[in-house]
Parts: C-alpha cells; structure tokens; sequence
C-alpha cells in the first residue's frame, strides 16, 4: 500500500443481497461514489444479507448468525457503507439490540459506530455538498424509504446531491414520507394490502408528472417499479446512487433488460 | 366480543372490495394526519412535552401497586368505591350488582373502549338492562349492531349518507323533512332522541382518560358533552377503567393532556375535560348519590416486566392507527377485536393470546410511522416483532413460511455456499426473462406477480462481476459453518 491508500478512510460496501442478486450497478454506482469522495472501497466477501428476512419473522437466531458473520467480516473497516437504508439501519440499530447479552455486545456496538447509509455517509460524515456526475437530468421524484427516514433520518442529504445535478429537477411527491408497501415479506405474506398500499403511492408518483422514481432502497423500487410497470406507466424507476453516479447512460432502469 | 381476529386475511380482503369503507378511510386519513401535524407544529416543545409525559407513565408503571392503592384510599374518603376486577367477567359482574341494588333498567354510557373489551353492551342486554350509548359514535354503531372501528372515532368506517339513512329508518318519530346533510345535524337530532334518556336512566357508565392517585379523581374528555350528562344526571355513576390508567398527580394530568388532544385530533384540549371525584357532597347543586370504580386488569399486570411492559403506557389517543398504512388501507374491523391498528397489533394478542391473533402483529410493513407520531414513545413496531419471536418459539407461523425462511437461512448463513448457489440461479434467472426484462409471473413468486411484475435480474450477481473486475476477491473469507 502506499501512503495515499493509508490516508483514505477504508470503506466495506455492504452491497446488500438484493443488489448483489438484482441490481448489481447500484453496487457499482456506489463503488464509484465513495472512490470519486476519496475513499477505498473493498468488498468481504463473507456477506450475505442483513438478517431482516429471519429478524423480522421472529426468527432471532438465524439472525444473530448472520449479524455475527457480518460483524466479523465488516469490523476491520473504518467504516461500513450501504446502498439501502433499511440493511444499513439493521446493521446500525438492530445488531446491538440482537447481540446485546452476548459475547458479542461490545462489537456489536462498536461496529455499529460505524456503520453508515451511502447517501448520508457522503454528505453528513464526508461533507459532500454536490457529486461529479453529468447526467441526462430530467424530472426526478424522490420516495423516502421508511427505514432511511426514521431510523437513520435520511431525508435532505439525497435532495441535496440530486439538486447539485445541472438539469435535475425535484417534483415532490404528495405523501414522500408514507410507506410503499413492500415492507419484505410482508408484501407476499399479505399481498392485497400490499398491493392497495402500493396503488395510493404509484397514484402520487403518477401525479407530479416527473420521468423518473428515485429511492434509496431496492427493496421498495422493485415494489414500486413492478407495479407501475403492470399499470403500464413509462415512468422509469432507479436507485438514486445510479444517478448521483451518472451511470444512467449505460445502465437501463429497473425492468429494462440486462446488459 | 368473539375473536374474529383468525379472519384477518379475509377480513382485509372484504375491506378492500368494499367501496363504501374505502370512501370513509380515504376522508378519515387526511383529516387526523393535518390536523395533528398542524398543532404540534404550532407548539415548538411537543417533542419535549412526548418525553416527558413518557417519564410521567413510567414511573408511574414503576410504582404501580402502590400509586393503585394510594388512589384507591382516596376515592374511599371521598365516599366512593372501589371494585377490583381481575377479569372481564369479574368487571361484568360488579356492574351487574350495582345495577340490580340500584333496580336499574336502564343505563346510559359515555364512550369506553374498556366497557367494549368486557363487552358490556350484550352482557348487560341479557340480563334485562339497556345500555344507551350517548356519544354519537357509539350512538351509530348501537343502532347499526356493529363495534367501534377506531378507538375514538367508533363510527369513522362510515359515511355521513349511512349515517343518515340509518337515522330515518330509526328516529321515525321525527319529521321526514329534517335535514341531516351536515354531522353537525346528525349530532342534533342524537341529542334530542339522548335527552329523555339521561332522566330514565338509573345508571351512567362512563370510562376514563386517567385516574388520578393524589385525589381519587377519574378524568374524560370529551368533545359532545354526553360524558357528562351521563356522569352527573343518573342516581349512579360507575367509572370502568383498567390499571394502568392511573398518574399519580393533577400536574401529571395536566402534562398528558397536553399530548392527548394534540396527537387524537389536533385540537389544543378536547371541548369537555370532565373530573369526577366521589358522589355529591352535602350542599352540592348536582352529581351522582353513589360513585362507583370498576378497576379492570384483564391480563396487564402481567404485561409488567415484560417486553410489552411499554404498551402500559398507551393512552388511547389513536395517533398510531390514524398514521397507519395498513389500517387506511383495511379499517378497524379487519383486525377482529376491540383494538385496531398498531396498538392493537400489540395489545391484542396481550388480552387475548398471540394464537388467536397472530396476524396482526405480522399485518405490518414495520414502516414505524406509528412510533413516530406515537405520544407516549412506544416501540410499536419493536413490540410486534416481538410477537412474532413469540410465534416462532412456539412454531405458530405456517410451515411454508418456515420452511422457506428455514432454507434460506441455510444459504444466509453461509457466505461461500450462498454466493455458489446465488451466481447459478440468478444469471439463469435473468436468462429466463431474456430480454423482456420483466416477469409476469413466476413459480413461487405468486404473492408478488399477482399484483405487480417482478424485475429480471440484470445478468450476473455483483459479487460474480465483482470478484471478475478486480481478480482476487478483497476482504477477509468468512469461514463457512
Ligand atoms: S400506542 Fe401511542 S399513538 Fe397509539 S393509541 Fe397508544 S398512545 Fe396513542
């Protein structure tokens, strides 16, 4: 290594197993955002997924292997990066609260420290204020994740890297801020309130006339993305790091074929 | 009330397809979410006023026994009784004997979602006593047979048009031609059917905000003034509260009020807050002969201690479902008892078993837009999650679901294993979709097509392309177990 790479704060990219399985260019955008902010990006590759499908259906030890497995693989990095706050806020808030009265509490917590959602690592703890991207601009509306929103209170910092884009336009949505039903397995667990769910959000999605759906986590835009594309919507949907990434050039939107 | 809470599946999916519901919920949500937005809004220290009214309830918890019996003595000396009921049918059963010493045929009730968990109302019938409920949404629901489907707005799954027929096929008494477009004609022509009723009856039965211990005092609040009228105008009046209702001071009163309306309807303070304290005093211009408590438990001493410890400290205030996704989009009645929405997701299967009521803490996206608004800080979703440990230790959940988390916990768990198996299907996968990009359906996928399409993965998995860009994977190998 030479003394550049030293000074660079060391990142684990937590890619997330539905980026890793659906969306691998999320990853990628989130490689080149953290590398173009200065930092080193590496990926273990003893990581499999947050824990949340076994956490969430009441299944605590599954969960605690995995936040186990995670914590081993991610806590030699100074820090612990995202592209999904709901897996970021269960690494975060969740591992302590799961691991707390074991032999791994004190990890638990330190790892936890550490642990940040890609758009607000870039602006609260890097301090960016715009990115390099120049891309296609157009009409953009932002659907705030729940997890994101109240865990981890992600709500200006994807606005403000969005607005430092020439030629990108913010249409607001009404209801930015409620649910879009995916919620994991509760959307095919109870699908028909899922589904009106989903209906009420395409419906403000549909109303501010903007070309794109952006978010910030997959879970939710494959949600969103399936349903208006079933209603035959040509609205095109993406993770929000493609764009701040500029990467919309070479990477369709969600549902536009593989490369 | 029977436990339809099995049915949730099928009770949702009736809601979806009932217009009428949809049209009340669709009005219902947007009312409570401005409102209360705008007045915490306009008092810079709610967020403070929530932390404190918070520490007022646990302390309160902490002290329970003690604060319980402190307000027991006061309600004593000032000449009022008191009635432990550890059950609902202990509770049923000392209403019942102080409505037959009293001969009571007749009894008026202010709005209580307690005297519904003990499901007075029929209980009271069979045995040869009418309840008349005198607030107007419960009013509604008595004549239409049905059960609150919010926990202050009982009749909030109905539209002002139901509401109106209802009325005209009942008040046949009054002229046809009087209008009933407005609520605020509703509410009149209620109170002229009410009135008569608050001089017959023999006994008011009202619940409680709060109890005070420090005066033996029981709080409502109310926006009609039928709680009041039920409290003072009958011989009798018989308070059924539960437990954990009890603060210990007038200035802890106080403090929560100043969150309830705020976080229930967005007003400042309710139009009536109503203290009672005892029967009339010599020389008092009005008030009940006798004052009764019934002090219901009903399973929540032993929700002490807890992980569901923190759902004592609920105030009913109903911020919870009006913010709720899942309960706009299904109303009250899906969830198939007394209580809806978030609390009920959690309190529910506290009274009444989490093997009869199982769903509801599953019905949740864990959006946690209930805890955020919640004025008592409870960890809502927390708590059903903890439900839903509760269910797995006891191997409640259905075995698809099981076995389906089961295997893929095996992969999870298994870094080297998991990324084998995922770089085989996943490129497949996005072979299957081929250039469409899209599935509209799939094997197994069937709870996600059914409604919405499923994006093909890109092509390979990240780790695959990752590990081919860069050569030698970076990081550490997890060991596989
Ligand atoms: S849980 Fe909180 S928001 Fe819901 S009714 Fe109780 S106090 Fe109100």
């Amino acid at each position: 290594m030479n003394e550049d790479t030293i000074k660079k704060p060391r990142i684990g990219l937590f890619v997330t197993c539905l980026v890793d399985l659906f969306r691998p260019s999320v990853g990628f955008a989130s490689v080149r955002l953290l590398e173009e902010a200065g930092c080193t990006v590496e990926v273990p590759m003893a990581q499999t997924c947050c824990g949340q499908p076994a956490y969430n259906s009441g299944d605590r030890e599954d969960a605690a292997a995995i936040a186990r497995q995670t914590i081993e693989a991610f806590e030699e990095f100074d820090y612990v990066v995202a592209p999904s706050g709901s897996c970021a806020g269960m690494l975060k808030k969740h591992y302590p609260s799961l691991l707390k009265g074991t032999s791994y509490e004190k990890r638990a917590e330190a790892f936890s420290a550490k642990v940040h959602e890609l758009v607000s690592f870039l602006v609260d703890v890097l301090g960016a204020t715009s990115v390099a991207a120049a891309g296609k601009g157009g009409s953009v509306t932002y659907h705030d994740s729940c997890s994101g929103l109240r865990e981890l209170g992600i709500r200006e910092q994807p606005r403000k890297l969005l607005n430092s884009i020439e030629g990108v336009e913010i249409r607001e949505m009404e209801n930015a801020d409620v649910c879009c039903g995916f919620g994991g397995t509760f959307c095919v667990k109870y699908p028909d309130i899922s589904n009106k769910i989903v209906e009420e959000k395409t419906a403000c999605i549909e109303a501010t006339g903007a070309q794109t759906l952006l978010a910030g986590d997959l879970g939710c835009l494959m949600n969103m993305a399936g349903k208006l594309h079933r209603q035959g919507s040509p609205i095109k949907v993406r993770h929000v790091a493609e764009v701040l990434a500029g990467m919309e050039d070479d990477t369709p939107a969600i549902g536009g074929g593989g490369r | 009330m029977e436990i339809q809470s099995p049915q949730f599946k099928e009770k949702a999916r009736n809601a979806l397809a009932n217009e009428q519901l949809q049209r009340a919920m669709g009005k219902a949500k947007t009312g409570f979410i401005s409102k209360r937005k705008k007045s915490v809004e306009a008092l810079p220290e709610f967020e403070d006023l929530r932390s404190s009214a918070r520490a007022i309830k646990d302390h309160t918890l902490a002290h329970l026994d003690l604060y319980l019996e402190a307000y027991e003595e006061k309600v004593k000396a000032s000449g009022g009784h008191v009635h432990w009921a550890e059950t609902a049918e202990d509770a049923r059963q000392a209403v019942l004997a102080i409505c037959r010493a009293a001969g009571a045929r007749t009894v008026t009730k202010g709005k209580s979602m307690i005297t519904e968990e003990i499901a007075l109302n029929d209980f009271l019938e069979k045995e040869g006593i009418r309840p008349v409920e005198t607030d107007l949404g419960e009013y509604i629901i008595q004549l239409r047979g049905e059960h609150p489907s919010h926990i202050i707005g009982p009749a909030l799954h109905l539209n002002k048009e139901q509401v109106e027929e209802d009325f005209r096929r009942v008040h046949t008494q009054l002229p046809e031609e009087r209008d009933l477009s407005q609520p605020e004609s509703l509410l009149g022509e209620a109170r002229e059917i009410l009135r008569p009723q608050y001089f017959t009856a023999d006994v008011g039965i009202t619940g409680a905000n709060m109890l005070i211990a420090e005066t033996g005092s029981s709080i409502i609040v109310t926006n009609e003034g039928n709680g009041d009228l039920t409290q003072t105008l009958p011989r009798i009046h018989v308070v059924v509260a539960s437990i954990e209702k009890i603060v210990p001071t007038l200035e802890d009163a106080s403090q929560i009020l100043r969150v309830l309306a705020r976080s229930a309807t967005g007003q400042d303070m309710s139009v009536y807050t109503t203290l009672s304290t005892g029967p009339r005093r010599p020389g008092d211009p009005d008030g009940p002969e006798e004052y009764h408590v019934i002090l219901l438990d009903n399973g929540r001493s032993s929700m002490l201690g807890t992980e569901f410890h923190e759902m004592l400290r609920c105030i009913r205030c109903g911020a919870c479902m009006n913010h709720c996704p899942v309960y706009h989009a299904v109303g009250g009645h899906a969830y198939g008892w007394v209580y809806p929405g978030p609390m009920g997701a959690v309190l529910t299967p506290s009274l009444v078993g989490v093997d009869k009521s199982g769903h509801l803490p599953n019905a949740s996206t864990f959006c946690g837009r209930c805890e955020s608004v919640c004025p008592m800080q409870i960890p809502l979703p927390r708590m059903m999650r903890h439900w839903r440990e509760r269910e797995f230790e006891r191997g409640l959940n259905p075995a698809t679901q099981r076995y389906g988390l089961g295997f893929w916990a095996f992969f999870a768990r298994r870094p080297r294993l998991y990324r084998l198996a995922t770089s085989l299907a996943i490129p497949t996968l996005s072979g299957l979709a081929g250039r469409r990009g899209w599935f509209r359906s799939l094997p197994l996928a069937g709870g996600w097509t059914r409604y919405r399409d499923l994006p093909a993965p890109q092509s390979r998995t990240f780790m695959q392309q990752w590990q081919a860009r860069s050569g030698a994977p970076h990081g550490r190998e997890g060991g596989d177990r």
